[in-house]
């Protein structure tokens, strides 16, 4: 079936074809409609699940933790303040090896107050344990939710869906909405494997000494390794049944490419203009879509920039200090390819605070990255911030 | 009452063992053995940060014989509402989720998720256990450490300078279907009033003051009889509320003076004559209110 829907609806619609269990969720622009068209689908009873509408962020994750403990699939979603409240949650549901899914609507932080879009909600919860994949367009949002609960029970461990405020939670676009018997297929109910059981009485969470501690960690590493590997399968058979697959990073025109621009979210889809521009005129440009942020698919990167002589990273977020962050996971990931294959990573600042990515923005970071080509060798350190006022 | 008629009237079954990790004289736990013992094994626990975090032995190890989900410090009851929505989509209704959390994370970081939890009226029995202070951290000052008490943070010299918080009135104030105090020196009150909060629907509150020794600086053989005094006092009277409307002492309280209740306890050593006089002068303000409400005028 095909509709015409926003982004925030393909997250709803995602969830409600899941089946999930227990939702529980708190307002905040940009995410609110994800919700509130949950809210309408368990009213209506076509998604039969318990909403809880709890009083906080905080409360969302850890209701959701204890939904999911108690075997459940459970959802919510969020926001910039919103998912920096539940901070301390994510590393519990996570570190408890919770299957919690969540959609985080990119928006930037306060202050000053803003509801647009950038990173850096998200990207300030990388090292939380959370699995994260990054959205183009609405399809792929749909398609991901679907996807997220897959790989989040195949691995014990919380998926974060991502998409951009307006750009894409707001924007209408068509969507191939599947049919539920064929989901049903490919996402069978969950089946914890270990859950609260009063017939099997367990203790979740207890006190860890350093004599135990380690290896718990350890566990979760390998998990997110496993999770690189799940979610190639989980595309690829997501692709089989419907026709549709993403991979854990897309190259879009890159082949013989001497350029290639690296992105995220919706800056993808000004960017494949671009590049389509460009290659109309002869130009060796391409692009590599960056979607899985959390496993980070080194070996991907690697295989997908290894020989390209420029490489130019647009990252919508920034590290204060350092730099883009995107563009700093890529340089350590590239650093150790032999010299002669090693890019020059050109690192650029855009778009944070829901600023305009336009087609222009994105010349002028091909401009720039082929002025500073001849001049600089190897790997640059310093971003440049693309797009601002003078 | 004599010994053998409590104990005839105490349910046999054991869910706590031998081997948990607390303190000689420890409050907490005899709370939570008497308050298991009519609960039964078809229970689930949400336990955040308190006492009780270490009291139930490290990883792999437990002393209680139900599931228990160890949860950050403030989300007891957000904790267990989402086990009792998933329980609730399994089918299983009858599985009491008993949130159990100590008074810091009760009148302090957990009170906004156990308000939210209560005014959504969560199918949740919301247990705390209340020894007067942050006691696992070594005794720093809560909402609920009474008028004068040394802590930590609130040393003799400048002894705590604000009342207990009223929690129960709070709890009372969402018209909660059931509310209700007791100690752990009033174990047929204490049965009774979780057998009563079991049965019902909705969220209730179990509000079960527990001494503490080390905090309270009382010798561990004291415990029980400083919680039958503080009853005795009316320090803690034993009450139960119905709708948030319905008040009812559960007992006939003496009025003992405090003086000697507060004498006992080192926590109030440094107190004068005049700083006790005034804990009694709360204390009955506090008595009249209560009797105000249980006749209805509150």
């Amino acid at each position: 079936m095909k509709k015409v829907i926003m982004g925030n609806h393909a997250v709803s619609w995602g969830v409600r074809l899941a089946r999930a269990e227990v939702i529980a969720a708190y307002p905040i622009t940009p995410q609110t409609q994800i919700v509130e068209e949950l809210a309408e689908m368990c009213a209506a009873g076509s998604l039969k699940a318990r909403f809880i509408k709890v009083e906080s962020e905080h409360s969302a994750m850890a209701a959701c933790i204890g939904a999911a403990a108690a075997g459940a699939r459970a959802f919510t979603a969020t926001s910039a303040q919103g998912l920096a409240l539940m901070h301390e949650m994510l590393h519990w549901a996570a570190g408890g090896r919770l299957p919690v899914v969540m959609a985080d609507v990119n928006r930037a932080m306060a202050p000053g107050w803003t509801v647009w879009t950038d990173q850096n909600d998200s990207l300030s919860q990388r090292d939380t344990g959370w699995i994260q994949l990054y959205c183009e367009s609405n399809q792929e949002v749909l398609d991901t939710t679907i996807q997220a609960f897959k790989l989040a029970e195949a691995v014990d461990l919380p998926v974060m869906i991502v998409l951009d405020a307006f750009f894409l939670s707001h924007t209408y676009e068509p969507v191939d909405i599947p049919d539920a018997a064929d989901v049903d297929a490919f996402l069978p109910p969950r089946k914890a494997r270990y859950k609260l059981d009063t017939k099997e009485p367990h203790s979740f969470g207890a006190l860890a000494p350093p004599s135990v501690y380690m290896e718990m960690r350890l566990r979760q590493q390998e998990a997110m390794a496993e999770a690189l590997k799940a979610a190639r399968a989980i595309d690829e058979e997501w692709g089989q049944r419907f026709g549709r697959r993403y991979g854990l990073l897309e190259r879009y025109r890159a082949e013989d490419a001497e350029l290639l621009l690296v992105t995220s979210g919706t800056v993808t889809s000004t960017a494949r203009y671009v590049v389509d521009q460009l290659r109309a005129k002869g130009e060796k440009v391409g692009l590599v879509k960056a979607r899985m942020f959390r496993p980070f698919p080194t070996e991907d990167w690697r295989a997908a920039l290894a020989g390209v002589p420029q490489v130019a990273v647009l990252d919508r977020n920034i590290s204060p200090g350092h730099s883009g962050i995107f563009a700093e996971e890529i340089r350590a990931a590239l650093y150790d390819l032999p010299e002669n294959q090693r890019p020059a990573i050109h690192g650029y600042i855009v778009g944070l605070g829901g600023r305009d990515v336009r087609p222009e923005t994105i010349i002028d970071c091909i401009d720039r990255t082929r002025a500073a080509a001849g001049a600089r060798k190897g790997t640059e350190r310093e971003d440049v911030w693309v797009g601002v006022k003078s | 009452m004599s010994q053998t008629v409590i104990k005839n009237q105490v349910p046999d079954q054991e869910l706590m063992s031998s081997g948990h990790v607390a303190c000689p004289g420890c409050g907490g736990s005899l709370a939570m053995r008497m308050v298991l013992k009519e609960l039964g094994p078809k229970t689930v626990i949400a336990l955040p940060a308190c006492c009780w975090t270490i009291v139930a032995g490290p990883y792999p190890q437990s002393a209680l014989g139900v599931p228990v989900y160890h949860t950050a410090f403030e989300t007891a009851a957000a904790t267990a509402s989402g086990i009792r929505a998933a329980l609730d989509m399994q089918g299983d209704t009858d599985t009491t989720v008993m949130a159990w959390a100590g008074d810091g994370g009760t009148f302090d970081i957990g009170l906004q998720a156990l308000s939210g939890a209560a005014e959504r009226n969560e199918n949740i029995l919301y247990v705390c256990y209340d020894n007067e202070a942050y006691m696992n951290t070594g005794v720093q000052r809560s909402s609920s450490t009474p008028w004068g008490a040394w802590t930590t943070t609130t040393p003799a010299g400048t002894p705590k300078s604000h009342p207990k918080k009223d929690i129960l009135s709070i709890m009372a104030a969402h018209r909660l279907p059931y509310a209700a105090t007791s100690t752990i020196a009033h174990p047929l009150d204490l049965l009774a009033k979780v057998k009563r909060a079991k049965e019902t629907y909705g969220t209730r509150f179990l509000h079960i003051l527990a001494p503490c020794p080390p905090g309270w600086k009382t010798p561990d053989e004291q415990t029980i009889d400083l919680a039958r005094q503080a009853v005795n006092t009316r320090v803690f009277p034993l009450l139960e509320i119905e709708d948030g409307t319905r008040w009812r002492f559960t007992i006939d309280h003496p009025h003992e003076p405090v003086a000697d209740y507060v004498r006992r306890q080192g926590r109030f050593r440094h107190l004068t004559e005049e700083q006790i006089a005034h804990i009694q002068v709360e204390v009955d303000e506090r008595w009249k209110m209560l009797e105000g409400r249980v006749r209805g005028q509150g």
